[in-house]
């Protein structure tokens, strides 16, 4: 017997100013209601009228935000714990970036330097070698914390949170997708982690865009070409609930990646192998399932060349310098 | 070959009122052409000097009149990306008299007054220090404190836009609190990167103080008034992280000074530290200081700590415009503190001693000690 295939997790670049989330609902054909799940947008997370009318008024908004909310108003215990554990982790992500800080600098200060071509790639391998090595050990890390803390809270049993997971569950059964939009991509992979979405959404098409497209894959990478200080040094947040493994999701390449910057992209694609970086700006849409892409519009693949092409364009061969 | 200047296209022919009108019309002044500069002045006078605050410059530079007119002139060569604030000193049958330059609409304010400012090739007012209608405005609440070192105290709360109690905001502490409103913009630079997610939503207290000359001169009350009196007050009435890294202190000149002292009587209790321009005199050899008197508390606190330098905070912004003579200090001090493991940063700027130069090294300074969440925001 065949085994059917896997619902289709649908990545979207940004959906503010001119939304193409339902022409990809349209595309994959879900006529049924659609979940929502918008806490990315913290407080304002039911401010949510014009998504809902994009979609034709059939959204059921999960409100995770405002059930965390809830959860901890009913469980000051757990509250106290969860708020020790992300002042915890963002004590962790400090100390984190000062290591980085310190290895990208040493790494652009080699590449600096004057050296026989083979000394300076067998040293420019060295930085990046520490470099992975680090956001490993920094994903690692918060992996370490967050499964302690959901084994030393019980969080699978424990009765607060089972009454919310057994009301999403319900009203996701009446769902035909869930849409989970972007925002403050943190704040959102704590409430889909609380909730144990991932779990919960399995059987449920996926549409997902900008914040909610980086935590549904399994490696959150924060970035930002030119922040306010410095030249921007890409981190890895977390994991993100790994709907779409080995993929490093890349929204609003138009204002924070500098893809004309060579050097740059050839950096942050091989920091990151093999995962795939994906560059989404607005209006763009790809299909993941089983594995494989599909239906890719505009996306960008960012590709150890340096170079951004439209996902599928077979890459040129390369060679390193 | 290089270009010549409009005051020499004038000059170099037969003036009269009539070219003078022409030459005026239309033009803006102080006439910026690359480097060179031109001041230029139109009245009776005996003498005209350009006052300016350039440390390095002869404080004074006299105008020289052309022939047979009214116009006066004087150029300068004057770096890029400056920005130098003058005033003319016109002499006139044995009377002088400070004037901003009427043919220069733009002004800096300051406690004392106003003053004309020249911005040269490559400077302009960044954009975030200007009023944005897209940004949704913070409030400020006065408060009135009082204080068992010091006394009543007065100063502003800074709320952010949608303030919440359910969530938890970094403090941070200004001094001269009311000056930094008013001629700095404070609010409006809040607003705007708070808008822009450079820093975060934050609680702001602008503090000020009626002896700061006092006060701000290593005062040991003042220090335990911001430490351990406000800040607990604000911790009681307002959600606020209770870590250091989410408490900054800040100031300009004595402020500054102000600032780093609090920060070393309570070593690790202000994780961030914005100082400006800060008076951080000091002397190699013996306690006379050129400065006079004034100084001389804080030159017994810098020199105390130049001998033992040792960590106050977890990250320090330093800043000073190198057309002031604190220039030396604050570039002296940078090392010191870089040797006590603090992080640190330190950034110049062709400006002087005013509150312009310190409202456009805020963003600098405000967004690297305290990020906003510009790197975990995807709409």
């Amino acid at each position: 017997m065949t085994k059917p295939p896997s619902p289709a997790v649908v990545l979207l670049g940004a959906q503010r100013f001119d939304p193409s989330l339902g022409a990809a609902v349209s595309e994959l054909g879900v006529t049924g209601r659609i979940a929502t799940i918008t806490a990315g947008w913290q407080e304002r997370e039911d401010e949510d009228e014009e998504l809902s009318a994009h979609l034709g008024g059939r959204t059921v908004n999960l409100r995770l935000h405002a059930r965390g909310d809830e959860l901890f108003r009913e469980d000051p215990a757990l509250r106290d714990a969860h708020r020790e554990r992300q002042a915890s982790l963002r004590h962790r992500q400090d100390f984190y970036r000062i290591r980085l800080e310190h290895e990208l600098e040493a790494d652009r200060m080699i590449r600096g330097r004057a050296a026989p071509p083979e000394i300076l790639a067998e040293q420019v391998q060295a930085s990046l070698d520490g470099i992975r090595e680090l956001d490993q050990w920094h994903l690692g890390l918060c992996a370490r914390i967050r499964t302690e803390f959901e084994a030393r809270w019980d969080l699978a049993n424990r009765p607060s949170i089972v009454r919310h997971r057994r009301e999403l569950a319900e009203a996701l059964a009446g769902c035909d997708a869930v849409a989970i939009a972007g925002g403050h991509v943190a704040t959102l992979v704590n409430r889909l982690v609380l909730f144990g979405v991932a779990e919960l959404v399995q059987h449920h098409t996926v549409f997902a865009w900008s914040a909610g497209a980086m935590a549904i894959s399994d490696r959150v990478v924060l970035f930002h070409d030119s922040p306010p200080q410095g030249p921007g040094a890409s981190e890895i947040l977390d994991a993100g609930i790994g709907l779409i493994p080995g993929v490093v999701v890349l929204p609003e390449p138009e204002r924070r990646l500098h893809l004309d910057r060579k050097d740059r992209v050839q950096r942050l694609v091989r920091r990151f192998e093999p995962a795939t970086c994906l560059a989404l700006p607005a209006r763009s849409r790809i299909t993941w399932r089983d594995g494989v892409f599909s239906s890719a519009h505009d996306v960008l693949q960012l590709r150890p060349s340096g170079r951004a092409v439209p996902f599928g364009v077979r890459p040129r061969r390369v060679s390193w310098s | 070959m290089t270009a010549r200047l409009a005051i020499h296209k004038l000059i170099d022919g037969r003036v009269d009122a009539a070219r003078v009108q022409a030459f005026l019309a239309g033009r803006s002044f102080p006439i910026v052409e690359g480097t060179s500069v031109t001041f230029v002045w139109v009245g009776h006078a005996d003498n005209v000097q350009l006052r300016h605050w350039i440390y390095g410059l002869e404080s004074s530079n006299a105008l020289v009149r052309v022939a047979g007119t009214d116009l006066w002139h004087l150029t300068l060569e004057i770096p890029h990306n400056s920005r130098v604030e003058y005033k003319y000193e016109i002499h006139r049958g044995g009377h002088s008299g400070w004037i901003e330059d009427p043919l220069n609409p733009n002004r800096a304010r300051d406690p004392f007054g106003a003053n004309s400012v020249l911005q040269s090739e490559g400077y302009e007012d960044p954009t975030w220090t200007n009023p944005d209608p897209v940004t949704r405005p913070g409030v400020l609440e006065p408060f009135v404190f009082d204080s068992n070192a010091l006394g009543r105290r007065t100063g502003q709360l800074y709320l952010p836009a949608r303030f919440r109690r359910s969530r938890q905001y970094p403090l941070l502490v200004v001094h001269d609190g009311s000056d930094y409103l008013k001629y700095a913009g404070m609010k409006t630079v809040l607003d705007n990167l708070i808008h822009r997610l450079e820093i975060p939503d934050m609680i702001v207290a602008f503090t000020d103080s009626p002896d700061r000359l006092q006060e701000y001169a290593n005062d040991e009350r003042h220090a335990r008034y911001l430490t351990e009196e406000l800040v607990p007050d604000l911790a009681k009435r307002f959600p606020l992280y209770d870590q250091a890294q989410a408490r900054c202190i800040m100031g300009a000149s004595f402020g500054a000074v102000a600032a780093m002292s609090t920060a070393y009587r309570f070593p690790g209790f202000w994780g961030r530290l914005l100082v400006q321009s800060g008076s951080f005199a000091f002397t190699d050899i013996g306690k006379r200081n050129r400065r006079g008197p004034l100084f001389d508390r804080v030159v017994e606190f810098v020199n105390q700590y130049r001998a033992q330098p040792r960590a106050v905070s977890e990250r320090v912004f330093v800043s000073c415009g190198v057309y002031e003579s604190l220039i030396y200090e604050n570039r002296s001090m940078v090392p010191l503190l870089s040797a006590t493991g603090m992080e640190v940063r330190f950034v110049e700027a062709r400006d002087g001693h005013n509150w312009e130069n310190w409202r456009d090294r805020l963003r600098e300074g405000m967004s690297w000690l305290m990020p906003g969440p510009l790197m975990f925001i995807y709409e």
